[in-house]
């Protein structure tokens, strides 16, 4: 049987619908710190916390929010603990890079690659305590240089543990671009470790859902871990307030003031090897625009069109979302 | 003389350095992107944005060091720094002693630290006493533009490794990365003296292990790095309208320590007040007191330091971070002692 894409398209759009509603209270200053946002990741939560069961774990890094929402929190609670109220879901001590849910099993680190070793635990404690039940880590391509996400999966499958590792790659490592810093190729990585490893469109959730169960019934059945490699674009890039995108005076000087400063100044690299640095400075700004403002591969545009002829029941169900999320928001702010 | 921000004064001294030795050499994490100056000036190849693979990377820094670089190694913040640990505790810190001094490692690891922006207790550590407890890691804390430059010259000449910390709310580059994000709807208490200030036109070392009295004080000794300086000094005013002469002892390194200048000053007024932004126990605090007692000094101490986890709430933040009004209070409960 195959995925209820109406289901998936309402988990995807309050993921959305709510961090916009994050976006704009962070503008305000109402949200303190940093913010990363799953936005250009809904399919990719949504096709794998539909198959998650109670007893069932998460570890996700420190762009946690859409899974916690699929998941089924109380999105007030998040809000609050967004505004760092002490009613917050974590009291307004862990904000949302530290995020946790213990009725959940849901754990989050702005550790990059953390979640791997935490998932591995986390499987282990299944294995003994609810068989049947899975953990699944949440990471990007940047935490796939990490050493502890590594060996994390030579652990799961020397073990044989219950886990679905789910990498989410947009081919950046924070603001650098992944291939520069990446040797080889992440499939084949995953696969010289000895499990399965599917390379799925993270904008297509039908085939994120169905990858997904694949590794999900592996896991279930004491088979060990899969490894999932989703391809993503996030167009608000790393976080919100990405200098590139803010789209100001002050930000463009800024970005422009040193390059023009050091690019003539005496001593030090040869004209060729300052344009070269000048190129790709320039191409890596030039990616993060086209990526915030093409709109392409945007996972809820895509389900959308498969859905788009039952226009009245889109409707309803982008009505009643909307309605949550400000109900949801008014509550948090009330 | 002319006026500089604390980063850019950081950056400044790293490409004199750069110029006068092409072994100096930087990488870390977008480091291109943090460091565009650098990176343009000069290339690729001498400013290289590593991979999100801090146990590697600073790993790496050691064994060049070793083989005749002079590293700069960035982590994105110093609580990154737990993925790299094994590299300082047990290899940069060891090379020397277990060469029988015959090998030395000299390389710097730059890493932006501190809390205050609401950024949550992953994010916002000091760590400089968990560091300097390690012998071999020279730990550099400076709070202000010009023994920033000063001192990021001395630890690049150092033969030996050094952790260099630069507090978020100085470097304005990284609270405007990290912390407002180009926003004009968030405020910080930074301070401006350790931000924005005078530096010499070209760079000096500044020695390693010079702690630098700020203000002179007859009552009571307040010691701190970093930002608490800056907090220290406005108590330090505050405590003058209350008829209490405050000392301010800026450390700039926490190791080695300045014993002398600190014995020295607490001597003359027979009470001690450290102000930590790290974690209270067992830590820089704790030290200073031994290293007073073991003087032989009489004192009365206090201190005023972070006690648990930063919370991401920026008011229980502010509650707990060494502020001044934590140090007023706690100055003149040492007063009534």
């Amino acid at each position: 049987m195959g995925p209820d894409l109406w289901l998936l398209y309402r988990q995807m759009l309050r993921s959305r619908r709510f961090e916009e509603a994050v976006t704009d209270l962070w503008q305000k200053g109402r949200i303190s710190g940093e913010m990363h946002l799953g936005i250009g990741e809904e399919a990719i939560a949504a096709g794998i916390v539909a198959h998650l069961q109670d007893g069932d774990a998460m570890a996700l890094d420190h762009r946690g929010t859409p899974p916690l929402v699929m998941r089924g929190v109380d999105l007030s609670l998040i809000l609050r603990e967004f505004l760092g109220c002490a009613d917050g879901i974590c009291c307004g001590m862990g904000g949302h890079m530290h995020l946790f849910s213990r009725e959940h099993l849901t754990a989050s680190s702005g550790i990059v690659g953390s979640a791997g070793p935490i998932a591995a635990g986390f499987a282990l404690a299944a294995q003994h305590l609810r068989p049947g039940n899975i953990a699944v880590a949440f990471f990007g391509d940047g935490a796939m240089n990490q050493g502890m996400l590594l060996e994390s999966f030579n652990l799961a499958v020397a073990w044989k543990l219950p886990v679905l590792f789910v990498c989410k790659d947009n081919e950046w490592a924070i603001v650098t671009r992944s291939q520069h810093v990446t040797g080889g190729n992440l499939l084949e990585r995953a696969r010289s470790f000895g499990m399965p490893a599917l390379e799925i469109d993270g904008a297509d959730v039908e085939a994120v859902w169905n990858a997904a169960k694949q590794g999900v019934d592996r896991a279930r059945k004491n088979n060990g871990p899969t490894f999932l490699l989703a391809r993503c674009i996030r167009p608000e890039g790393h976080f919100l307030g990405y200098l590139p995108l803010r789209r100001s005076l002050e930000s463009m000087i800024g970005m422009v003031g040193p390059i023009m400063h050091s690019l003539p100044a005496r001593k030090g690299a040869s004209p060729g090897e300052r344009i070269a640095s000048l190129g790709s400075i320039t191409s890596l700004i030039g990616r993060t625009l086209t990526e915030k403002y093409s709109k392409r591969r945007d996972p809820i545009h895509h389900v959308r069109q498969r859905l788009r002829g039952e226009k009245a029941r889109l409707n309803e169900i982008e009505k009643e979302v909307e309605k949550e999320i400000q109900q949801a928001v008014e509550r948090a702010l009330s | 003389m002319k006026t500089m921000g604390f980063a850019d004064a950081i950056d400044d001294a790293l490409a004199q350095a750069m110029v006068d030795d092409s072994r100096v050499v930087v990488f870390g994490e977008d480091v291109h992107g943090l460091r565009t100056g650098l990176f343009v000036r000069f290339g690729e190849k001498r400013v290289r944005p590593a991979p999100i693979s801090e146990a590697a990377f600073v790993g790496a820094a050691v064994g060049a060091a070793m083989a005749g670089l002079r590293p700069v190694v960035e982590v994105m913040m110093v609580d990154f720094i737990g993925v790299a640990v094994d590299a300082l505790l047990n290899h940069a810190a060891k090379v020397e002693a277990f060469s029988g001094g015959k090998w030395k490692v000299p390389m710097v690891v730059r890493a932006p630290c501190g809390g205050g922006y609401g950024d949550g207790g992953q994010h916002e550590q000091s760590l400089w006493g968990w560091l300097a407890h390690i012998p071999g890691l020279t730990v550099v804390v400076p709070s202000n533009p010009a023994d920033a430059g000063g001192l990021m010259l001395s630890a690049i000449e150092h033969e030996g490794p050094v952790v260099y910390l630069e507090h978020k709310l100085l470097a304005s580059n990284m609270l405007d990365f990290l912390g407002s994000g180009g926003r004009k709807t968030v405020q910080y208490d930074v301070p401006a003296e350790g931000t924005c200030g005078s530096v010499p036109d070209g760079w000096m070392p500044i020695p390693l292990g010079k702690a630098a009295i700020l203000h002179e004080g007859k009552d009571i000794t307040l010691v701190s790095v970093a930002v608490g300086v800056h907090r220290c000094l406005e108590a330090s005013a505050i405590l003058k309208k209350k008829r209490i002469s405050a000392g301010v002892l800026d450390l700039r390194t926490v190791s080695p320590l300045d014993k002398e200048a600190l014995c020295q000053a607490v001597s003359r007024s027979g009470r001690l007040l450290v102000v930590d932004e790290d974690y209270r126990d067992f830590g820089l605090s704790g030290e200073l007191a031994a290293v007073v007692l073991e003087a032989g000094i009489p004192m009365r101490y206090g201190r005023v330091c972070t006690e648990e986890t930063i919370p991401y709430c920026r008011e229980f933040e502010h509650q707990i971070l060494p502020s001044t009004g934590r140090i007023v209070d706690a100055a003149i409960k040492l007063m009534d002692r």
